[in-house]
């Protein structure tokens, strides 16, 4: 028997990056904030203190920062034909748990999705037409534009201290930027990182082939920097240990450094750790949120009712939340009706791996994101006339830190094991490097997640079930693209190289990128989106869902930034909009 | 052939433990040993048990099995140390006592339908299960095919048997054999490289054949020179907590370069 708590005017169903922003600002309006977060505190000591910090077995294999799948995890399936099974252990994707979420971990790659992504359906279709768009491709439009995150993109970039440069300012475009990226009112707060050895190659290369090479914008801050929250997010030192690391610096840019210092002073804030949301209970008429009801780490079941429920985990759980409380239709993917699990997405990742004789790139220093990139290939920044695919991916050369557990490139035609093996990790341990392309992925019909029938989670309920595979457009893409690099790094001139496109079926073993999106995608028609444009459940609308959740298809970049501009899309719609006239905003 | 060592020897080695692990982490810290001497595992090797630390988990036969298979995976060679030499069998144990070996953080229940290979692990057995169970299995496939257990087999034919193992053309009765030789592979690489705290990657062998400092130093200096190896004497999380290695402010290790003479 829950025991039902005083009511509160908001609570957050996770304390990530969405959930501490959307806290701090609206506990500053004097509401009360609760924040239930599943996992347990976690800040630089203990948790990422030097010298453990840079342990990477503890942090990379053990998954010390990531989801406990004991607890809860999903089943996965490449098609409906199958039997979906348990994803026993971590691998393709690392959602994380406990204070700060997935953001204690990333890679700190700060994109802003290109203008044409939020309108991937309606330009696609008047270039090219219908008959570009595979017939099972659930294509579709944001329902907002560029334009209107502008403001959104630029609040976050500051928020988190982004290190980057400008290639379009207020319309011009600059010498030394993305010149693809969509106008920006001003340059980013912080300047790039310094350049490795890697990058300027790729850059000289890139330069000569016409292209026009560029920082990667990264929340490993190139400077101290304190934001707009009194916070001070320190300089990287480049030391290597970034993505699937918290940071010792405290020099990337996570809740920990940019929002927690000041959100945990707010006497309007209550942060409640260790626990964790079952059910968001909704009215008889099931249109309004009532309260959510949640499990602590004594096993002891509370009720906590608010005016005003944020469901802010990551987009699995965003999705699963909302299916086992009944927010919103589920997706019926032989009817292509429902839209609660639609348009489930996840990105093409592909590489070439470049070895040389004679070069050294000391591959263990670095930074999240420190690289440079090329944006030619996003998006619909080249023509896809007759190449039988829409989308992209920005491609980029760096150095991330490369640590031998986990990163140990060998020419392909290497023995896995053996003297052979041995002979060639020692060789090019340093002396390689590697082109990334981060290929989007479109949405389909048979793509989705729902709740699994056979397995459960520790607390009984059903586990989500994923039902996802490559198709046709993201394999093409995916060779098409990592040809490109292939041409880039013949230009460069290794020894060997290996071209690594992604092709086949989807597998969820090795790890490819933590860039899940959809489940609970935004738009302008209830048929096809489970909220709004400004992240509002459609059917519930005292139920707001923040995250890449509502991404209607992925793009072709890392999807934290346009998740910290949808966050401040949703909390400019709560606070100006909302909060005067609850209810469905229009 | 090399005998199976017994429990008397064991016992030995566990007594040594203290007398046999301190004076590797002090040779490790001597800024004067180079890249190719590695005289510490050879000390090591020269006392009565290459193992000289106690075993968690893992039998005497187990461990002869681990031992002779690490050594074929990642073998000792012109190079330095191979896996066996860098404790691996040891550092395998300590990960299967542990929650690696019990599944701590994974997901446990059924039912355990095999499943296609995109939906990875699956099966009911933990890996310390698997271990017992694989190894167990393997041996008896060697005794059938050869009259010995894999570690008395000769180095061409326990070879043989681990691409057998790899390419899934042997039948192990309790697992599928790709899937334990996958998990022994990856945990003889974790095993060979993650920092010797885990009991593997002795006198940081691993490290030492790639060029891996381990805890890292500031680098804000060195990133942007490029084509300049930066070539340190790795340090290990053991040597910045017992002070064996100097720290900066921010607890990043003061690395001691190494010279382009002592590389070689």
């Amino acid at each position: 028997m829950a025991t039902k708590l005083k009511s509160v005017d908001v609570v957050t169903v996770g304390v990530g990056l969405t959930g501490t922003i959307l806290a701090k600002e609206l506990a500053d309006t004097g509401l009360k904030v609760v924040g239930l977060e599943r996992g347990r505190w976690r800040d630089t000591d203990p948790d990422f203190s030097m010298p453990g910090a840079h342990d990477e077995l503890k942090y990379v294999r053990r998954h010390e920062l990531m989801q406990d799948l004991s607890k809860e995890t999903l089943t996965f399936r490449n098609a409906t034909s199958e039997t979906a099974l348990p994803m026993r252990q971590l691998g393709s994707f690392l959602p994380g748990e406990g204070v700060g979420g997935a953001a204690v971990h990333w890679g700190g790659l700060t994109w802003r999705f290109l203008p044409w992504d939020f309108e991937t359906k309606s330009r696609t279709l008047a270039r090219y037409g219908k008959n570009q768009v595979a017939e099972d491709c659930t294509l579709q439009d944001w329902g907002v534009s560029f334009d209107e995150l502008e403001p959104h993109f630029d609040r976050f970039e500051y928020l988190y201290g982004i290190s980057g440069k400008a290639g379009n300012l207020q319309g011009k475009i600059i010498p030394g930027g993305n010149p693809f990226e969509g106008s920006r009112s001003r340059e980013y707060p912080n300047p790039p990182l310094k350049t490795a050895y890697s990058s300027a190659l790729f850059a000289k290369a890139t330069q000569a082939m016409g292209y026009k090479p560029f920082p990667v914008p990264t929340g490993a801050n190139s400077r101290p920097y304190k934001n707009e929250y009194g916070a001070t997010i320190n300089a990287c030192v480049y030391c290597g240990y970034c993505q699937f690391f918290g940071c010792e610096m405290g020099a990337k840019a996570s809740p920990q450094t940019a929002v927690l210092p000041a959100l945990m002073q707010n006497k309007n804030f209550e942060l409640r750790t260790l626990c964790n949301v079952v059910r968001v209970n909704l009215d008889s008429e099931k249109k309004r949120a009532v309260s959510v009801t949640y499990v602590d780490s004594r096993g002891r079941e509370f009720e906590q009712p608010a005016d005003l429920v944020l469901l802010t985990s990551y987009v699995l759980n965003n999705t699963r939340l909302m299916l086992l409380s009944g927010i919103g239709k589920p997706y019926d993917p032989v009817a292509n009706t429902g839209v609660v699990g639609r348009n489930y997405a996840y990105q093409t990742p592909s590489s070439v791996t470049l070895f040389f004789e004679d070069k050294n790139f000391n591959s263990f220093m670095g930074a999240g994101g420190l690289g440079l990139a090329i944006d030619e290939f996003n998006g619909d920044n080249f023509d896809h006339s007759g190449l039988g695919f829409i989308g992209g991916g920005f491609m980029q050369a760096g150095s991330n830190g490369a640590r031998p557990i986990e990163v140990r490139p060998v020419p392909q035609g290497t023995p896995r094991w053996g003297p052979e093996w041995k002979k060639a990790v020692a060789k090019y341990f340093n002396r390689s490097f590697s082109i990334t392309i981060q290929g989007a992925c479109q949405s389909y019909r048979t793509n989705y997640l729902d709740l699994d029938p056979t397995y459960r989670d520790a607390y009984g309920l059903p586990l989500l079930r994923m039902t996802f595979d490559r198709h046709e457009n993201e394999t093409k893409m995916s060779v098409w693209l990592t040809n490109k690099a292939a041409e880039i790094a013949k230009t460069i001139g290794p020894a060997k190289m290996n071209v690594s496109p992604r092709t086949g079926k989807y597998t969820i073993v090795p790890y490819q990128s933590t860039h899940n999106t959809g489940g609970a995608v935004m738009g302008a028609d209830p048929q096809t989106s489970a909220v709004n444009k400004y992240l509002q459940s459609w059917d519930v609308p005292n139920v707001f869902v923040v995250g890449a959740s509502a991404f209607p298809q992925n793009g072709g970049y890392n999807p934290t930034g346009t998740v910290g501009a949808l966050t401040f899309q949703a909390l400019e719609a709560i606070k100006t909009k909302y909060l005067k006239k609850p209810g469905a905003l229009a | 052939m090399e005998r199976s060592p017994g429990r008397r020897r064991f016992l030995k080695s566990a007594a040594a433990m203290s007398a046999a692990a301190l004076p590797t982490a002090a040779l490790a810290a001597e800024p004067k040993e180079s890249h190719a001497q590695h005289a510490a595992p050879k000390r090591v090797a020269a006392a009565p048990s290459p193992q000289a630390r106690p075993y968690m988990f893992l039998s005497q036969t187990e461990v002869a099995f681990l031992d002779a298979a690490v050594a074929r995976l990642i073998p000792k060679d012109e190079l330095g140390p191979g896996a066996k030499e860098a404790g691996v069998s040891y550092f395998i144990d300590q990960q299967l006592f542990g929650g690696y070996g019990t599944m701590a953080k994974k997901y446990k229940q059924g039912p355990w339908p095999e499943g296609t290979p995109q939906q990875g692990y699956q099966s009911p057995l933990t890996p310390a299960e698997v271990y017992r169970a694989a190894i167990r299995d393997a041996n008896n496939y060697c005794r059938k095919q050869h009259g010995k257990t894999f570690d008395a087999l000769s180095a061409a034919q326990q070879d043989e048997v681990l691409r057998g193992l790899d390419e899934g053309k042997i039948e192990l009765e309790s697992v599928r054999a790709q899937f334990f030789f996958n998990m022994l592979l990856n945990n003889t690489i974790e095993g060979f490289f993650a920092d010797p705290v885990y009991g593997g990657n002795r006198d940081k062998a691993g490290w030492k054949l790639v060029g891996f400092p381990g805890v890292a130093a500031v680098y804000t200096t060195y990133i942007d020179k490029h084509n300049v190896p930066y070539r340190a004497q790795p340090v290990s999380i053991a040597d910045i907590q017992q002070r064996t290695a100097q720290v900066d402010e921010h607890g990043h290790a003061k690395h001691v370069m190494i010279s382009a003479e002592e590389r070689g």
